[in-house]
Order: C-alpha cells, then structure tokens, then sequence
C-alpha cells in the first residue's frame, strides 16, 4: 500500500511551499526531517497520508492555546479583573487597529473595556485610537501627544479600575526591537502599571505583520528579553502573504498565537485556528 | 546566521578540497550554503535560484577551488553579482510638470505617509515649493497624520475631510498646487493590498488623472518572500517609477530589495532609516549587498 519512501520530489516541492511561506530555512529542514523520521518508523505513507503527517508536523509546532483552543476567548469570566492587555511591536504592524478589533469584540460581549493611548510618539496616534474607541464605543483614556506614556498607562488603569472595566488594553508606540532605549521604555510602563495592579499587564501582546519574513523571529527574541510576551497576533493574513515564520516563532519560544488580524475592519479579527492556519500554508496562491 | 557564511564556505570547500571531489560538486555544496543565507536574509525563494545558478556558473568560470582562499573569493562573487543585480548608479525622481505630480503607494503600514514628509522636507530644502495631499481616506486619522508631519516640515497638507473620494481629492490639490503656484504635489495613499481589487483600482484611477511624473513603490525592508507577489502587482497596476525601502535603521536584511529589483526591474530610489523627518537616504547597491549577506 502506498509508498515505501517519500520520493525527492514530494520533499523538494514541500520544502519550496514552506520556504515560499516565510517558514524560513531552519524549520523547514526541521519539518522535513521530523517527516522523513516518522515515515521510516511506520515504514510506508501514501501521499494522502504524507498530507496528514505533514499538517500533524507543522500543527505540533504550533504552541498550543490552552485559554483559546476550542473556546470563545472573549469570555472575562475566569480572567482577574480588570484584565490588563499590554499590546507591542514594532513599526506599523498593526497594533492600534487590532486594539479597536479587540475591544470591538469584547464590547460586543458585553464587557466593559478601556483603552490607553500610551503611543503618544507617533504623528496622530492618539486621534487615531480615539477614533477607534468612537468607532467601538468604548472609551479611552489620553494624555495627549508627547506625553509620558507610563503616566497614560497608570492613568488607564486607575480608572479602568474605578470605573469596573473588565478589560483594559494599552497601546504602545511602534518600536524597533534594536532600539534600546524605546526598548527599556516597555518595562517602565509595565513597572508603573503593577503600582496600581501588582500583577498587570496580564496579557502581554506582541503583534507581528503576517507579511515580515525572517526579522520577525529576532522581534518575538527582542520583545521577549525586555517583556514577557504571552501571545501573539498576526496581522495582514487577508493578504497573499502567509505569515509562515509564527510556526519557528511559536516553537522556539513557546508563544501561543491567538489572534489572525483578516482587514482594516472592527470584525476583520479572528481566533487563531492552527488546523486552519496550516491549509492555508497549502493554498495556492495566484 | 550570516556571519558565518565565508565561514561556512570555507568548511565546505575544505572537507570537500580533501576528498578529492571534481570542482562541479564542490561549488554545488557552497551555492546550496548561499541560496540558504539568501532566503534567509528573505530573498525570495524562486530569485535565490535563479540568482545562484548565475553565481555557480561565475564560481566555475573563474576557476576559484584552485585559489588559495576559495572562501572568501567565492563571498566575494556572490557580493559582486548582488551588488550588480541591485545596481546602477543612484537615479534621482522626475519631477518635470506644472505642478510635478509624485504619487506613493504600498502596502498597508509599510511607511508611506512617513514617506511623504520626509520627501516634502528634502524638495523643500532644496527649495523647491511642495504641497503635500493626503489621499487616504480610509484610515483612522490618515489627515491628521499627514497634517502633523507637515506642520513639523512647515509644508502645506491638501484634504479634504468630508470628502471620501480619493480621486477628486488628489485632482483638487493640482487645481490647488497650480493656483498658488505649487511646482510638486506629493499624494499619500491609503495602504492597500494587492489583492485587494477596489483599492487597486483607485490608486489606477488616481494615476489616470492626475498623471504623476513620478510614482514610487515603498516597501517595509522586513518583508519576507510575499514581496515579490505584491511588487509585481502594483507594478503591473501603476508600472512605477522606483521603489523606496523602509526601516532600514533596523536589523532586518532586506532580501526584498533583491527580489523586487529583480522581478520588475525598477530602481530603489531612496532608503527611510527611522521615523523622524531627516531620516532618509539614498541608496547604495553594495551596501544593500553587504548588508543581506550580513557583512
Ligand atoms: N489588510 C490589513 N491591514 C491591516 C490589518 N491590521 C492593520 N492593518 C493596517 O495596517 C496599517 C497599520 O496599522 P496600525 O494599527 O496603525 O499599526 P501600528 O502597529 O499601530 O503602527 P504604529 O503605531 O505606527 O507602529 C493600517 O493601515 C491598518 O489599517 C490587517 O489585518 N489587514
Ligand atoms: N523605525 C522606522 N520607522 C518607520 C520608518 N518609516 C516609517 N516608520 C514608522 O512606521 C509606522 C508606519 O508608518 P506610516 O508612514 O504610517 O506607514 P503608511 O504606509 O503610511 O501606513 P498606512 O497609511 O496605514 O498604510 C509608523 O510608526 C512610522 O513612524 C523608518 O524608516 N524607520
Ligand atoms: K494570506
Ligand atoms: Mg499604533
Ligand atoms: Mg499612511
């Protein structure tokens, strides 16, 4: 039945699709070998099989997301409260807009949410998450442009607390993981935020643009030395770019992925699916 | 992962050298070593290939398993032959027209508006009359980005806040450039993905009539092996004039670079290395080559 090997050919075009993917070099050999292995132990695989192998191998990458796997994870219930999300990364990837989505899809559950215009750098950054709090109704807190964004954060979470939120989340200013300063600035906020909620920032968000190729993986390694990162969110999947280097990412630093950002819309946001974030890997594309 | 490379060629050519192997064989093993740090440095898959194949064939030509240092001569095919395919000497912008029209597209977030300014504040320095124009009517607080930027240059911004037509707009600042005697008009664009068929066809209408002299392409220098797809897009759309690569101030390599000359064959005009207004430059073939192989 089947195969005896797994021909040249099927890995040779295996390896073009996950390297076309942004998989990068290193976990695609890592890939590929942990498929020749398995297929030498069970002896034979047809190439319907070597399709399940395949998506099982790249799949086992992938940390798992206890809190999301098979759940809404827009339910408070279990979390503290308020529950504290920290959103960072670098230039542009799209953290403002995955806030709005995020407080979009909470505000829809009924929670509570407020947001922290902590970017008080970039040209217009707290307009535009003003109007995404418009856009959402929920409300956010602002100290105007260059202003501390540590006194933003705490301000946020004094009345987050007083008010009841359930949910408050905290928009940094895009940096590059090689600025040192911009960097430390992360701490400091966090450090500010734990003066009110010793345990804040709960969830620590990093956002990568799903078109980045290799550079994302020394940003998840950056990000992390500086700040505990929990989870990741890929953005700009509606695009053709596949965003194939979370699966290294995840894997070397046992983040999770949680959220895929799908659009420019409050609805374009979607629980990462890794069955369905693996088909698509397979797609082809034009 | 890159600083190794000669590193890694040397390794090859040695233990290969030893065993006696014909010289086919040998430079077979060490292009494989370069296609991988290409990809790595996230030049595109197909464009590693082709591009090796090329460096394989000079490899051979130039007889370099009989020299002394195979390593290191072979390091320096490879930097030559990029340096080559990136190449040309630095071509400046177009901007002949009454006023000269430059229009700046790309994907979303890649720096385009950032962009702008910093073009705006060059021309202005040189003391050229600008204005700027802010086209996106999409994204929340586009205007007003724009309008910071230009407040910080001191160069006028055209919008047009009610008015959710990007066309009209962008028509309305040449009308408003030729009136008070503007000589470039610069027009920012909403991010837009290639795929994404009514926004392409926009910015299409935007170049029909308004006519740029100039359109550049920008594109983030951490993008990965998409940008080939999306370069390849937007040239086919708007057959644009240059390309500007962004974030350079970061450590990202920038294999884009590669590909996307490589597939539309349009220069790179200019480099944006930090998000102040000053933080713009031009652009060097060697160095983008020295800089993907990690030197
Ligand atoms: N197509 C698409 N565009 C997106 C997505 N997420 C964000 N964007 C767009 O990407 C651009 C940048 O998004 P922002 O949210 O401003 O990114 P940011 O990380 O906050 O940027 P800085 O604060 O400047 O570092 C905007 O044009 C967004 O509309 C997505 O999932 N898909
Ligand atoms: N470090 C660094 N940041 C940059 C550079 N160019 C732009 N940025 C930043 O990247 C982010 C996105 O830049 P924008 O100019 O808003 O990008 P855009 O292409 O206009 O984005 P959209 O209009 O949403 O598509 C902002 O945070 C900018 O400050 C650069 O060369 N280096
Ligand atoms: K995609
Ligand atoms: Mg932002
Ligand atoms: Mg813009």
């Amino acid at each position: 039945v089947g195969k005896t090997t797994i021909d040249e050919d099927v890995l040779d075009e295996l390896e073009d699709i996950l390297v076309s993917s942004d998989v990068g070099v290193e976990t695609t050999v890592k890939v590929i070998k942990r498929i020749e292995e398995r297929v030498a132990r069970d002896k034979y695989a047809s190439t319907a099989e070597l399709d399940s192998i395949l998506r099982d191998e790249i799949a086992a990458l992938l940390t798992e997301n206890k809190s999301v796997d098979n759940q809404d994870s827009f339910e408070t219930e279990h979390l503290p409260k308020p529950y504290v999300i920290m959103v960072v990364g670098v230039n542009g990837v799209g953290k403002t807009t995955t806030i709005g989505k995020l407080a979009h899809q909470f505000h829809q559950r009924g929670h509570k949410v407020v947001l922290g215009a902590a970017d008080t750098f970039r040209a217009a950054a707290v307009d535009q998450l003003k109007l995404w709090g418009q856009r959402v109704n929920v409300p956010v807190i602002d100290h105007g442009m260059n202003t501390d964004p540590s006194a933003v954060a705490f301000d946020a979470l004094k009345k987050g607390t007083e008010t009841g939120a359930d949910v408050i989340i905290i928009d940094t200013a895009g940096r590059l993981h090689t600025k040192v300063n911009l960097m430390n600035e992360l701490s400091k906020i966090k450090r500010v935020m734990q003066k009110i909620i010793p345990d804040a920032p709960h969830e620590v968000l990093l956002v990568l643009d799903g078109s980045t190729g290799q550079n994302a993986v020394i940003q998840a390694r950056e990000f992390t030395k500086v700040t505990d990162i929990t989870a990741l969110a890929i953005t700009k999947l509606d695009g053709t770019a596949k965003g194939g280097v979370v699966i290294g990412i995840s894997d070397e630093f046992k983040i999770p992925v949680k959220y895929i950002g799908v659009g420019e819309k409050m609805d374009d946001l979607q629980v990462f699916d890794r069955a369905e974030f693996v088909d698509s890997l397979f797609k082809k594309i034009g | 992962m890159f600083e190794n490379l000669q590193d890694k060629l040397n390794n090859a050519f040695r233990t290969l050298k030893g065993k006696d192997r014909i010289s086919d064989i040998n430079v077979a093993a060490t292009t494989k070593e370069v296609r991988k740090a290409l990809v790595d440095a996230d030049v595109n898959f197909k464009v590693a290939k082709e591009i090796t194949d090329r460096i394989r064939e000079k490899a051979i030509d130039r007889k370099i398993l009989i020299s002394v240092e195979p390593g290191q001569m072979f390091v320096k095919i490879v930097q030559e032959e990029l340096t080559e395919l990136m190449g040309g000497n630095a071509e400046g912008i177009n901007i002949k027209g009454d006023p000269a029209v430059i229009l700046i597209a790309g994907l979303q977030g890649s720096g385009k508006t950032t962009f702008s300014g910093k073009l705006a504040s060059l021309l202005k320095k040189q003391g050229r009359q600008v204005l700027l124009t802010a086209c996106d009517v999409y994204r929340p607080a586009a205007i007003d980005q724009l309008k910071v930027l230009g407040e910080q240059i001191g160069v006028e911004v055209y919008s047009e806040p009610e008015n959710k037509n990007a066309v009209s707009i962008a028509q309305n600042a040449v009308a408003h450039a030729k009136k008070s005697g503007k000589k470039i008009v610069i027009v920012d664009t909403a991010g837009r993905l290639a795929v994404d068929e009514v926004m392409m066809k926009e910015v299409e209408d935007i170049k029909t009539s308004v006519k740029p002299s100039e359109i550049l392409f920008v594109v983030d220098s951490m993008t990965g092996q998409d940008a080939v797809n999306t370069a390849k897009t937007f040239n086919e759309r708007l057959d644009f004039d240059g390309v500007v690569l962004t974030k350079l101030d970061g450590d990202a390599r920038g294999g884009a670079a590669l590909s996307i000359r490589q597939v539309v064959e349009k220069p790179i005009k200019y480099i944006s290395t930090g998000e102040k207004m000053e933080a713009l430059d031009s652009f060097y073939p060697d160095r983008m080559a020295s800089r993907i192989l990690g030197m």
